[in-house]
C-alpha cells in the first residue's frame, strides 16, 4: 500500500511529461473508434474530441478534453482549453447520441475553458451554460471521468452526469490552484498552499458528493502502466454503463438533477 | 441632460457648499464626476455616459416591482463552510451586519404592475455577488416554486462568478442552478434575465445565460472571463467597450438593452405578451 500523497504531490502527477491522455485510452479502451468533427455552426475545435466507438459490443458516444503529448500536440489542441465551438460540438454529439440511444461517456482534462478575445465573442458564457443545462436533460446515460485535470465551468460543461468517476491522482476545482492564490491572496506563487486547502483530490470529491468512484492508478501514477489503467477504465465502464442502461431514463434524470440538486451546505 | 448638470452646478454655487460635504462620485465608465445626491437621484445612472450603476436589492425590488408585492422566499437562508475555508464563516457573519444581506441573492415573489412572478435579484456588495451553497440553493428553489406555480421567473443577476471560499461546492450550484432552469423551461414556464453589473464567470456560464428573453442594462459589464486575465493572456489591452452590454448586444448573445428608467413597464409588457395579466384579487 502506497503512502497517501497530498493533493500538491498528486498535482505534481498530473502536470508530469507522459501523464496519459485520452489518445492514449482510446484504442486500449474501445475498437472501431470513428472521430467526427465540427460544431456545424462555426468551426472544429481540437481541444474536444469526439466519436463513436465500441465498448466491448456496446456503440458509445465518446465527448472528451484533448491533452497534448508534447508542444506540437498542445499548440494544436490549444491545451486542451476549449472555445465555444468546442462545447457546442460536444453538445452536438450528445443530441446525436440521445438520438440513437447510445451512451455518453466524457473524458474530463482542462485547466479551464480558453479566455481569450474570440471565446468571449462567440459566447463562451453561454456555450458553456447551454451544455451544462441540456446535458442535465439528455434522455441517454452519461458516465464522466476526470483523467487529469478539472477546471472551473470549462470542465463542468462535459461534467453533468449520472456518475462522475476520477482516477486516483485526478484533481477537480473551482479554478486552478494558482488562479485561486492569485485572486484571493494576489500571489500566484501560494499555489501548494491553495492546492492543500481547496479541497481538489478524488478522495475530497467522494467526501463532497461530486464524484461517485476512485479508479485506481499504478504505483506512481497511469503513466507507469498505460495498459493496467487503460483495463481499469474499461472495467469501470463496462459495469457502470450497462446498470445506467438498465435504469428507466425518466428515472435516471430524476436521479441526476439529485445528484447536483443536493450538494451545497446552508443554514436556515 | 445638461440641464440637470447646470442644475446641480447652480445649486452649489447658491448653496455656498464646500466640495468636501457634497460627496463626489466618479463614474466607473467615464471617469466623470458626479455629485453623490445627483447619482442616487438617477438612480445610479450616470448622467454623461449612461452606465447604468450597481444597486441594492432594496433598491432595485423598490424600483421594479408594485409597492408591498414583494414576498421573500427563504429569507433566514445563510451558507455553512463546506470547504472548511479559514475565516469564511467569521467574513460571512461581518458582511451580513454590514450589508443587512443574508448573502448575495434575495428571491421572492412579487407583482410587476399587477403581473405576477418569481424574482430574483443579486447583490454586488455582498462578496461581489458570487454564488454559493445559499445563491444556488435559493435560485433552484425560486425556479422550482416557479415551476410548481407556473410563474415566470425573473433574475436580476451581479457576479464576480462562482465563491471560491466554497471550492468545489460552488462550481457544482452551477449545475444546480441551471439543471432547475431547464425544468422549469421544459414545463414551458417563461424566464427573463437582466444582466446588471457585473454579470460574470460562473454565473454567466450558468443561469444567467439562459432566460428565454436576455435584458441587459446600458454598459454593464457582460462577459465570462475577466478582463485581466485576458489581458495576459494576449499581452495586450482590451478597448474599452470589450464585454460591455452592447458589445454582447452585437455578438448575439442579449436580446435588448433597456434602461432603468423604462425596465419596469417593459418587463410587464413581456409578462403580458406571454400571458401573465394581472390576477383578480379576492376582496
Amino acid at each position: 500500500m502506497e503512502e497517501k500523497k497530498t493533493a500538491w504531490e498528486r498535482l505534481q502527477i498530473i502536470h508530469a511529461k507522459g501523464r496519459p491522455t485520452v489518445n492514449d485510452y482510446i484504442p486500449l479502451v474501445f475498437t472501431d473508434f470513428y472521430e467526427m468533427h465540427g460544431d456545424r455552426l462555426y468551426g472544429d475545435d481540437k481541444a474536444v474530441l469526439g466519436g463513436i466507438a465500441r465498448l466491448k459490443n456496446m456503440p458509445v458516444t465518446i465527448i472528451a478534453q484533448v491533452k497534448g503529448r508534447d508542444i506540437n500536440e498542445n499548440k494544436a489542441c490549444n491545451f486542451a482549453m476549449p472555445h465555444p465551438e468546442g462545447y457546442r460540438k460536444a453538445l452536438r454529439l450528445a443530441r446525436q447520441a440521445e438520438k440513437f440511444h447510445r451512451p455518453v461517456i466524457c473524458f474530463i482534462d482542462t485547466p479551464g475553458a480558453f479566455c481569450g478575445v474570440a471565446a468571449e465573442e462567440r459566447g463562451q458564457g453561454e456555450a458553456i451554460a447551454k451544455n451544462i443545462a441540456e446535458f442535465m436533460t439528455l434522455r441517454t446515460p452519461i458516465i464522466s471521468i476526470v483523467l487529469g485535470e478539472a477546471g472551473s465551468g470549462g470542465a463542468l460543461a462535459l461534467g453533468v452526469c449520472d456518475e462522475l468517476a476520477m482516477l486516483e491522482n485526478a484533481q477537480y476545482s473551482v479554478l486552478s490552484p494558482r488562479g485561486f492564490a492569485s485572486i484571493l491572496w494576489k500571489d500566484a506563487s501560494r499555489e501548494k498552499e491553495a492546492s492543500e486547502i481547496m479541497m481538489i483530490t478524488a478522495e475530497d470529491m467522494v467526501r463532497l458528493g461530486v464524484a461517485e468512484t476512485i479508479i485506481e492508478e499504478p504505483l506512481g501514477g497511469a503513466h507507469n502502466d498505460l495498459d493496467k489503467i487503460s483495463e481499469n477504465i474499461k472495467e469501470y465502464l463496462s459495469y457502470k454503463i450497462p446498470e445506467k442502461c438498465k435504469k428507466d431514463i425518466d428515472v435516471l434524470l430524476k436521479e441526476r438533477y439529485t445528484k447536483f440538486r443536493k450538494i451545497g451546505e446552508f443554514i436556515e | 441632460m445638461f440641464e440637470d448638470f447646470f442644475k446641480v452646478v447652480k445649486q452649489r454655487f447658491n448653496d455656498g457648499i464646500d466640495e468636501d460635504e457634497h460627496k463626489i462620485v466618479k463614474c466607473p465608465r467615464c471617469q466623470n464626476n458626479i455629485f453623490l445626491e445627483r447619482y442616487e437621484e438617477l438612480h445610479r445612472v450616470c448622467p454623461n455616459c449612461n452606465y447604468h450603476g450597481r444597486l441594492s436589492v432594496s433598491e432595485r425590488i423598490d424600483i421594479t416591482v408594485d409597492k408591498n408585492s414583494f414576498r421573500e422566499l427563504d429569507a433566514d437562508m445563510i451558507s455553512g463552510n463546506p470547504i472548511d475555508f479559514p475565516l469564511y464563516t467569521e467574513k460571512q457573519q461581518e458582511l451580513r451586519e454590514k450589508t443587512g444581506l443574508k448573502d448575495a441573492v434575495v428571491t421572492g415573489t412579487a407583482e410587476i404592475k399587477g403581473s405576477p412572478t418569481v424574482i430574483g435579484v443579486m447583490d454586488s456588495r455582498y462578496m461581489m455577488g458570487s454564488m454559493g451553497s445559499v445563491a444556488g440553493e435559493k435560485i433552484a428553489r425560486a425556479f422550482e416554486y416557479a415551476t410548481e406555480n407556473s410563474l415566470p421567473v425573473i433574475m436580476f443577476t451581479a457576479s464576480g462568478g462562482a465563491r471560491m471560499q466554497e471550492g468545489i461546492v460552488s462550481l457544482m450550484q452551477m449545475a444546480k442552478t441551471a439543471g432547475a432552469v431547464k425544468f422549469h423551461s421544459d414545463n414551458g414556464g417563461l424566464y427573463i434575465t437582466v444582466m446588471t453589473d457585473p454579470t460574470t464567470g460562473g454565473v454567466t456560464a450558468s443561469f444567467a445565460s439562459l432566460g428565454d428573453i436576455i435584458i441587459a442594462e446600458p454598459k454593464v459589464l457582460i462577459g465570462f472571463a475577466g478582463r485581466r486575465v485576458i489581458e495576459g493572456t494576449i499581452k495586450q489591452k482590451l478597448p474599452d467597450d470589450f464585454q460591455l452590454a452592447e458589445f454582447q448586444h452585437e455578438k448575439g448573445f442579449v436580446d435588448m438593452i433597456v434602461e432603468r428608467r423604462k425596465m419596469r413597464s417593459t418587463l410587464s409588457h413581456l409578462l403580458k405578451l406571454h400571458g401573465y395579466y394581472p390576477q383578480e384579487k379576492e376582496v
